[in-house]
């Protein structure tokens, strides 16, 4: 039996002497040195693409690809976020501010050495408006005029659409109201072009889901082409010989990995498996602030995390009622000891620096004024306010703001909120179709301006969702804004609607997120901004720095 | 034998008709869609991707034509991903899980088996109780400890191993294959530790002792086989269990396997991916279960005698 006993230790030995030798072999470089030295660029992207079709594809992780893959018009200066000449080298803007032309650069080509012209932009966004295709982003082309009404299926004559190729090089863009924000949105994924041929090769022009977007058969326009696209585990881009800019684009190629848990994927960023990552864990920014301020990138970003009423509710009708609940929450404490990731406490809507729009706060942590407020709705101290339902979507993170909030309107107001979770899908669900009292949304900004906040409030806008409505509302958002010519009478028209609605405060706003990556210090060229926009062609990795900087 | 998989075989069918069926009713019948979104998506386009997809059309029709593609070897589409078929997410995600636990698996009886009769040929000594010990450990500590805790170890503290990704850095298997492993090394052992205790005291190992037989013929040759008979009957559906549940070990890792859509698809709506993955692994749930049972039958006689007279 003995023998046994001895076998069994020696097996176990040997496993062990295995496994450390094998351990052994294993230490060789990290991504990020072989990185540095070969000019590739690893980057935590989140999640795989749904798809890396421009005009089908509705999610950040796919953006980060799309923009190495593909370039509109016009981008951005990542520090600033004006608008830089891109495809098209040049641009002038009528004295009306409703027609634009774009000179299209000569050296402007696609990925397999056919030449960009302005027909390309006219057919990629007739492809973009096409209702059989489904585009969830079609929305952002309907600045042009009548392009709302081609989407929609009224118009279906597609020359009456505002975009027309006065020749190969001059492409004519006619909206249908002067729109400040027109240029930022051509470097969205919805407004870049696609390669025409390449996708009649593989399927109509509405097809969703053909190989056109597979590597080797993608054809793009922008300083990466699509070399490897491993399902789950990465996507790989490299330089893109063909782009006019190319002496420019400092980097070789970049391997996008999808990596969905954040826990993971700052591990892997310790062992030196990532440049930058896509967010940063919760309990992990403390540490990363104290230690190693210079790796951990924190700035505010364009969206706000707000709580929805339904004003269709009797005793959440009452604009008094709601005024005392948004002026009940301490959001400092709460963003300092339950969010802990330097967020932004908000008091306005829309957050603040959209490109010299800021909203005056619209109210403030009063907790006395919140309970006058709610003894003139006929609630003193609470007494005889209905069980009201808080709802979020299932996540530790809203959880623990809801139970804080719940905590706070019970200490400050007396009354009680009972908290309900359902998953995403549920959830959504319930907020369309009004099933809820209170629930938790967040909203992030499409482009910087204050509209992409503003305008979802508008009488049954379908973002609305809380069945708050004012015809004043309407007015400045729908009518005067639109056709307002000069820039700062367009902001103050904005910032009277913004009051407006925090006066009526059908919505709680709470926080402004912020976003947050770890770096490593050896990338260079990228520069926080309010958008997070990157300009991957600006990107470098400094090859000097030695790995101690990272400990 | 051939009677007894033959007529197991048919039972089979009608679990799958039953589970296809509920599954695609469930998964319609679940609110929320697999096209709404934060954003509120304009009832234009949620016709035309409901057209795109045949959900346009009446249930009834919707379910005889699903059937139909089933039939040819067709998942459909994924509504998740749109430029890929249920076929090809299973077929790329496939390999890597089996992979992963089949290496799971094998250090799992390895590890457990021998712990397991180890424990089991010495009862109530220091030889039983310290393996036991473990294995409650093992039992009790969940996958998501686990895999953090070896990680920060033996990747972060002591540097040994990669801790994330599968076959693109020499050793990166070993850690994830632990995690997943261990808990089922040590449910094995518990098993075997008991059918080897029962083993011990029956009369035919008592006779083979009167013979002289020396020790390692009579655990290897004799007590083993009636003593296994428990761990194989869990094999089955532990592999299948392995197969399906190695979400949480994937996602900790960073493996591109199937744990994960079987999961995310449910979030996510994606109808024909839930559906998909549900027969893939009811599918598999089966054939497992088909399987151990055959290796039980013929690890015990009295099983055996009992399928030749019902034949």
């Amino acid at each position: 039996m003995d023998n046994l006993i001895k076998s069994w230790v020696w097996l176990l030995g040997f496993t062990l002497i295995t496994f450390v030798s094998i351990a052994g072999c294993s230490k060789g470089q990290s991504n990020v040195e072989k990185g540095n030295k070969h000019g590739i660029l690893h980057w935590g992207n989140g999640t795989d693409p749904q798809e890396l079709d421009p005009h089908i594809v509705t999610g950040v992780p796919e953006h980060h690809i799309l923009s190495a893959l593909l370039e509109g018009l016009v981008a951005k200066d990542p520090k600033t976020l004006q608008p830089i000449p891109a495809v098209a080298e040049e641009w002038s803007i009528s004295a009306d501010k409703k027609t634009y032309i774009f000179k299209i650069r000569k050296s402007a080509l696609w990925s397999n050495g056919d030449s960009l012209t302005a027909h390309d932009f006219v057919w990629s966004w007739w492809r973009a408006l096409q209702p059989k295709l489904g585009n969830q982003y079609a929305y952002m082309l309907f600045p042009i005029e009548n392009s709302e009404g081609f989407a929609r299926g009224e118009i279906t004559d597609f020359s009456r659409v505002g975009v027309k190729a006065l020749s190969d090089d001059v492409l004519e863009v006619k909206l249908s109201n002067p729109t400040p924000y027109f240029l930022q949105l051509l470097d969205h994924y919805s407004m870049f072009p696609v390669h025409k041929k390449t996708i009649e090769k593989f399927g109509k022009a509405h097809e969703r889901g053909t190989l056109w977007t597979r590597p080797g058969n993608f054809v793009g326009n922008g300083p990466f082409i699509l070399k490897e696209w491993h399902l789950f585990r990465s996507i790989v881009v490299e330089k893109n010989i063909n782009y006019w800019d190319e002496k420019k684009v400092n980097l070789n190629g970049i391997k996008f990995h999808p990596i969905e848990n954040v826990t993971t994927e700052e591990r892997m960023f310790r062992m030196g498996q990532l440049h930058k990552t896509a967010s940063v864990p919760i309990d992990k920014v403390k540490t990363y602030r104290q230690n190693n301020p210079n790796l951990i990138k924190i700035h505010p970003y364009l969206g706000s995390y707000f709580y929805r009423f339904n004003t269709k509710i009797p005793h959440l009708n009452d604009k008094r009622v709601r005024k005392a609940l948004a002026m009940s929450i301490n959001r400092q404490q709460l963003t300092d000891r339950v969010t802990k990731g330097g967020e932004t406490p908000a008091y306005t809507f829309t957050p603040p620096g959209t490109l010299g729009y800021s909203a005056r706060d619209a109210f403030e942590f009063n907790p006395k004024m919140a309970r006058n407020l709610m003894s003139e709705a006929g609630y003193p101290n609470g007494d005889g306010f209905p069980v009201t339902e808080l709802l979020y979507n299932t996540s530790e993170g809203h959880r623990k703001i809801a139970v804080a909030i719940q905590q706070m309107w019970k200490k400050n107001l007396g009354i009680n909120i009972i908290l309900s979770n359902q998953d995403w899908k549920v959830y959504l669900d319930s907020v369309n179709n009004g099933n809820y009292a209170i629930a938790r949304a967040g909203w992030i900004g499409d482009y910087v301006d204050p509209n992409t906040f503003l305008n979802m409030w508008v009488t049954d806008g379908g973002n609305n969702r809380t069945g708050w409505s004012d015809p004043y509302y309407d007015d400045l958002i729908s009518k005067q804004a639109p056709v307002s010519l000069d820039k700062f009478d367009r902001y103050t028209i904005m910032a009277k609607a913004e009051a407006v609605l925090l006066e009526s405060m059908p919505i709680i706003p709470i926080y402004i997120y912020n976003s947050k990556s770890l770096v490593h210090p050896s990338v260079k060229g990228i520069h926080p901004n309010i958008l997070n926009y990157v300009l991957y062609k600006n990107i470098r990795l400094d090859n000097t720095l030695i790995e101690k900087e990272m400990d | 034998m051939f009677y007894f998989i033959l007529n197991r075989l048919i039972q089979s069918i009608p679990v799958l008709i039953i589970v296809i069926t509920a599954t695609f009713f469930l998964v319609r019948a679940a609110p929320g869609g697999p096209f709404s979104a934060e954003k509120n998506v304009p009832p234009e386009v949620v016709k035309a991707l409901e057209a795109q997809y045949n959900l346009d059309q009446p249930i009834w029709q919707q379910y005889t034509s699903y059937i139909n593609d089933l039939l040819h070897g067709q998942f459909g589409p994924s509504f998740r991903y749109p430029g890929r078929t249920v076929n090809e997410l299973i077929e790329a995600g496939l390999p890597v899980t089996a992979e992963l636990a089949l290496y799971a698996m094998l250090l799992a009886v390895f590890i457990g088996v021998s712990s397991g009769v180890y424990a089991g040929l010495k009862p109530n000594s220091i030889h039983d109780y310290l393996p036991m010990s473990f294995s409650m450990i093992g039992i009790c500590v969940p996958s998501f400890l686990m895999g953090p805790l070896m990680v920060l170890f033996f990747g972060i503290y002591m540097q040994w191993l990669p801790i994330s990704g599968w076959g693109s850095t020499p050793g990166d298997k070993i850690l994830p294959t632990l995690t997943l492993g261990l808990g089922y090394a040590a449910f094995i052992s518990r098993l075997s530790r008991g059918g080897i205790l029962e083993v011990m005291s029956k009369d035919y190992i008592r006779t083979a002792r009167a013979k002289g037989l020396p020790a390692r013929v009579i655990v290897f040759k004799h007590a083993l086989r009636g003593g296994l008979i428990p761990v194989v009957a869990f094999l089955g559906p532990a592999f299948a269990g392995l197969l399906s549940g190695s979400f949480v070990v994937e996602t900790i890792f960073q493996i591109p396997g199937l744990g994960r859509f079987y999961v995310q698809a449910a979030f996510n709506r994606d109808y024909t991916m839930i559906l998909g993955t549900t027969i893939f692994f009811s599918t598999l749930i089966i054939m497992f279960n088909l399987l151990s049972d055959i290796i039980s039958v013929w690890l015990d006689p009295k099983l055996r005698d009992q399928y030749r007279h019902n034949k």
